[in-house]
C-alpha cells in the first residue's frame, strides 16, 4: 500500500466538506428534508457497503435485508442491557458472523445460484427469528424506545458513511482489492495465479455484511417497533441493488450518484402517484439494464472516452488542413 | 422547490377562478394529512377500513359546510400519501405533511407497527394522534410515553379473554362441549392473542386438544384443519390474519369441520367474508363487532354504502370515523386550531360518535366490542369489555351450508 496521492487528498478534503455540509442539514432544512436526507444517507451506506463486495466480484447479493435485520434485532434485544454504541458494534459483529458462516458455505456457488441463495437467506433468518420468538418469548414485536431523534440518526449514519468510504478506498488499494478485481474479471485465472479466491471473497463479504448490520442497528431507534416483516424487508435488498447498479459499481462513490436521484425519484413518485410505485421500480430496473448497463459512472467514463476521441479526431483534422 | 411552485400556481389559479366567478367567499380550509398504505401487504385492509371512512367523513363535514371553528365554518381538505406499508416511507410522509404541506392536523396511520414508528415524530410536532388500527397490550405504556396519543381499538388481552367468555357462555348453556382446538398466525398480532387466549381458556376450564401456529405466508390449511378435526374439538379458535382467515374458513367448509363454535381473527368482520363464504359464514365468530341494532349504526352503514360505494367492515371502519368525529368536536370545543388545546380537549371531553358516547380514560377507550358473530347475513356484536354495551346472544354453529 502506498501513500495517498495529492488528488486523493483533494477528494478526501472535498468529501469531508460535503459530509460536514450534510451534517448541518438538521439546523437549516425542514423536517421533511431531514428525513429525506436520513433515507439518502441510509441507502448511501447500504449501497456502498454492498458494492464493496458485489462491485468487484460481480456477485449480486440479495442478503442485504438479512444483515440489516440482524442489526436491527441486535439493538431490539440488547437495548436494556448494553449502551447503544456498543450495540452498534455488536450488531456489526453478529452480521459479520452470519456473513462468514454463509460465505464459507455458499461463495463457492456463483451466478444465479448465489443470487437465489442470498434471497432465501433473508427469508430463512426471518422465519428463524419468528419461530424463536413464537416459541421462546411472549411476543414477536420488540420496542426500541430511545431519546434519539432524526438528526442523531443522521449524524451516526454520516459517521458510518465516512468509515465505509475510507474502508472501501483502503481495500481498493490493498492486495485484497487487487485480488478481487482479478476474481471479478476471471475467477479461474485468479485461482491459477495463486489467489485464495474463497478466502478473499468471504473476507469481503464479511466486511460488507458488518457495515450493513450496523446500518440496521442505527436505524432501529427510528422504527421504535421492530418485528420480522419490517426488519427483514426484502424490498431493501432489491432497492440497494437497483440504486448501486444505477450509480455504477466501478467507483467507490458510484453508488452515491444512484442513491440520490433514485431516493428523490421514489419520494416524488410516492407523493404524486401513490398507486404506481411497483411499476416505477420495474421500469427503473429495465432502464438501468438497457440504457445504463454500467451505471451513471460508466456512462460518464464512456462520455469521457468519446470526448477524447473527438478531440483526437479534431486534432488530426487540424493537422491535415 | 418544484412542488412549492406547483402548489402556489394551483392556489393562485384557484383564487383567480374564485375571484372571476365573483364568489366573495374565500372559504378558509383546515388541512388534514393522511399517510397510510395504498400498496404493500396492508393495502387490502386499509382499503376496507381506513380510506373509505376518511372519505366519508370529509364528505359529511364539507356537506355540513365545514367544521365550526370559533364561529366560522372551515372546509376540510385531506392530503393523502401512500406509505407502501413501510416504516421509512411512513416517517418521511409524516415529516412531509408536517413541514412541507404544513397540515393543521394528522389522521393516524394504519397498522400497529407503523403507528408506533411514527408516534415519536407525531409527538415531536405536537399533533393529536388518534390511533385506531393498533391492537396491542402496550397501550397504557404508549399513552404515558406520548400523551398526545389516543388508543381506540383495545388490547389483545381483552380481545382474547372476551372470545373465551363467549365460548364459556355457549358451553355453560350446554350448546358445546369442553374441547378446544387453538391455532394462531405467527406474527405479532396472532402471538399476542394466543398468549392471552391460552391461559384464559385453561382458566375457564376448557381442554385444549390441539394447538399449533403457522407462518403468515401459509397458503394450504388442509393439514391444520384435518389435524384439528382429528382431535375431535367442540370449538375451533384461530387468531388469524386476513389471508388465512379466509383460507381457514374455506378449508373448514370443504372438510365440513364438525364444531359448535368456529372463531377466526381479523377480516371475519369484513363484508368480503360474507361474500366469500356465503351461507357457510352463518354462526362464525370473529374479532370485532358493532351494535348492529343501533339506528345510528344502521344509518352509518347505509350512508357509507351510498357515498363510498362499499360496505364498511363491522369493526375498525366506524372507529376510524369516530376518531375523526372526536377531532372535529374537539376543534369546535376549542374554537381554534391550537393543537395542544385540542389534545387537552380530547383528554377531558365527552364525544358523540357513531360508536356511541366516547370518553377517554387515560387516553384509552376501554369500553368496546370485542367479539362478533355472523347471524343471518349480519355481523352482530356478541362480546364487549363492558356490560354497558348491549350485545346479542351468541348462537351455536350448525354446519357449513
Amino acid at each position: 500500500m502506498s501513500l495517498p496521492t495529492t488528488r486523493e487528498w483533494q477528494i478526501a478534503v472535498g468529501g469531508l466538506i460535503v459530509l460536514i455540509g450534510v451534517a448541518l442539514v438538521p439546523f437549516f432544512g425542514s423536517g421533511y428534508v431531514l428525513s429525506l436526507t436520513v433515507n439518502i444517507a441510509m441507502y448511501t451506506v447500504l449501497c456502498t457497503a454492498w458494492a464493496m463486495f458485489s462491485g468487484p466480484t460481480h456477485y449480486i447479493s440479495l442478503a442485504t435485508a438479512a444483515f440489516f435485520g440482524i442489526g436491527t434485532y441486535a439493538v431490539g434485544l440488547g437495548l436494556e442491557t448494553l449502551p447503544f454504541p456498543v450495540l452498534v458494534l455488536v450488531a456489526g459483529a453478529c452480521a459479520a458472523a452470519l456473513a462468514a458462516v454463509v460465505g464459507i458455505a455458499t461463495l463457492r456457488l456463483s451466478g444465479v445460484y448465489f443470487v437465489i441463495f442470498t434471497l432465501g437467506l433473508a427469508e430463512l433468518v426471518k422465519q428463524v427469528v419468528t419461530w424463536w420468538q413464537t416459541n421462546f418469548t411472549t411476543s414477536v414485536g420488540l420496542y426500541v424506545f430511545t431519546d434519539f431523534r432524526e438528526q442523531h440518526i443522521l449524524w451516526m449514519l454520516l459517521g458510518l458513511a465516512a468509515l465505509v468510504f475510507i474502508t472501501s478506498w483502503a481495500i481498493s488499494r490493498s492486495k485484497l482489492g487487487f485480488a478481487m478485481r482479478i476474481i471479478g474479471n476471471d475467477e479461474t485465472v485468479a485461482k491459477h495465479v495463486g489467489i485464495d479466491t474463497a478466502r478473499a471473497k468471504v473476507l469481503l463479504f464479511v466486511i460488507s455484511g458488518a457495515f450493513i448490520g450496523m446500518v440496521g442497528a442505527i436505524l432501529a431507534p427510528r422504527f421504535a417497533y421492530v418485528e420480522p416483516p419490517s426488519a427483514f424487508n426484502t424490498m431493501i435488498s432489491f432497492q440497494v441493488v437497483i440504486m448501486a447498479l444505477l450509480g455504477g459499481t466501478n467507483r467507490i462513490w458510484g453508488p452515491l450518484v444512484g442513491v440520490i436521484p433514485f431516493t428523490i425519484l421514489m419520494d416524488q413518485m410516492t407523493a404524486y402517484f401513490p398507486n404506481h410505485t411497483p411499476i416505477v421500480i420495474g421500469l427503473a430496473f429495465l432502464a438501468i439494464v438497457y440504457v445504463l448497463p454500467h451505471g451513471v459512472t460508466g456512462l460518464m467514463a464512456d462520455l469521457g472516452k468519446l470526448r477524447k476521441r473527438f478531440k483526437l479526431v479534431a486534432a488530426n483534422a487540424g493537422e491535415g488542413a | 422547490m418544484k412542488r412549492r411552485n406547483l402548489l402556489k400556481t394551483i392556489t393562485a389559479a384557484t383564487l383567480a377562478s374564485a375571484v372571476l366567478a365573483g364568489g366573495a367567499y374565500a372559504q378558509e380550509t383546515i388541512t388534514f394529512g393522511a399517510s397510510a398504505p395504498k400498496t404493500g401487504p396492508l393495502a387490502g385492509g386499509a382499503a376496507v377500513t381506513h380510506w373509505p371512512a376518511i372519505q366519508l367523513w370529509v364528505n359529511d363535514v364539507n356537506e355540513r359546510g365545514g367544521i365550526d371553528v370559533g364561529g366560522t365554518k372551515m372546509l376540510v381538505e385531506v392530503i393523502e400519501y401512500d406509505d407502501a406499508t413501510n416504516n421509512e416511507n411512513a416517517i418521511r410522509n409524516i415529516q412531509r405533511l408536517a413541514t412541507v404541506d404544513e397540515v393543521d392536523f394528522l389522521i393516524a396511520p394504519y397498522g400497529t407497527g407503523i403507528n408506533l414508528a411514527t408516534a415519536p415524530i407525531i409527538a415531536q410536532y405536537g399533533y393529536p394522534h388518534l390511533a385506531v388500527t393498533a391492537v396491542t397490550d402496550g397501550v397504557d405504556e404508549f399513552a404515558e410515553r406520548w400523551p398526545n396519543t389516543f388508543w381506540t381499538l383495545g388490547t389483545s388481552r381483552d380481545t382474547a379473554s372476551n372470545a373465551v367468555d363467549v365460548l364459556a357462555g355457549l358451553r355453560d348453556s350446554g350448546a358445546i362441549g369442553n374441547r378446544v382446538a387453538l391455532v394462531n398466525v405467527a406474527d405479532a398480532f396472532g402471538i399476542e392473542l394466543a398468549n392471552a387466549g391460552k391461559p384464559a381458556l385453561e382458566e375457564a376450564g376448557f381442554e385444549i386438544v390441539y394447538e399449533t401456529s403457522y407462518p403468515p405466508t401459509t397458503q394450504d390449511f388442509a393439514p391444520i384443519i384435518s389435524a384439528a378435526a382429528a382431535a375431535d374439538p367442540d370449538a375451533f379458535v384461530a387468531f388469524s390474519y386476513p389471508p388465512d382467515t379466509f383460507g381457514l374458513t374455506a378449508q373448514a367448509t370443504i372438510a365440513n369441520l364438525d364444531v359448535g363454535a368456529f372463531y377466526t381473527g381479523v377480516a371475519t368482520a369484513f363484508p368480503g367474508y360474507l361474500g366469500a363464504n356465503g351461507a357457510a359464514a352463518q354462526g362464525v365468530l370473529g374479532i370485532g363487532g358493532v351494535n348492529i341494532n343501533d339506528p345510528g349504526m344502521v344509518d352509518y352503514i347505509a350512508h357509507h354504502e351510498e357515498v363510498t360505494g362499499a360496505t364498511p367492515d363491522y369493526w375498525a371502519n366506524p372507529v376510524v370515523y369516530s376518531t375523526l368525529q372526536v377531532m372535529e368536536q374537539a376543534i369546535t370545543q376549542v374554537g381554534s386550531l391550537d393543537r395542544q388545546a385540542v389534545i387537552d380537549a380530547i383528554h377531558n371531553g365527552t364525544f358523540d360518535t357513531v360508536m356511541g358516547e366516547w370518553t377517554f380514560d387515560g387516553n384509552i377507550i376501554r369500553d368496546y366490542y370485542t367479539v362478533g358473530q355472523w347471524q343471518d347475513g349480519k355481523f352482530v356484536a356478541v362480546g364487549a369489555t363492558s356490560p354497558d354495551l348491549p350485545v346479542s346472544e351468541a348462537v351455536v354453529k350448525e354446519g357449513w351450508e
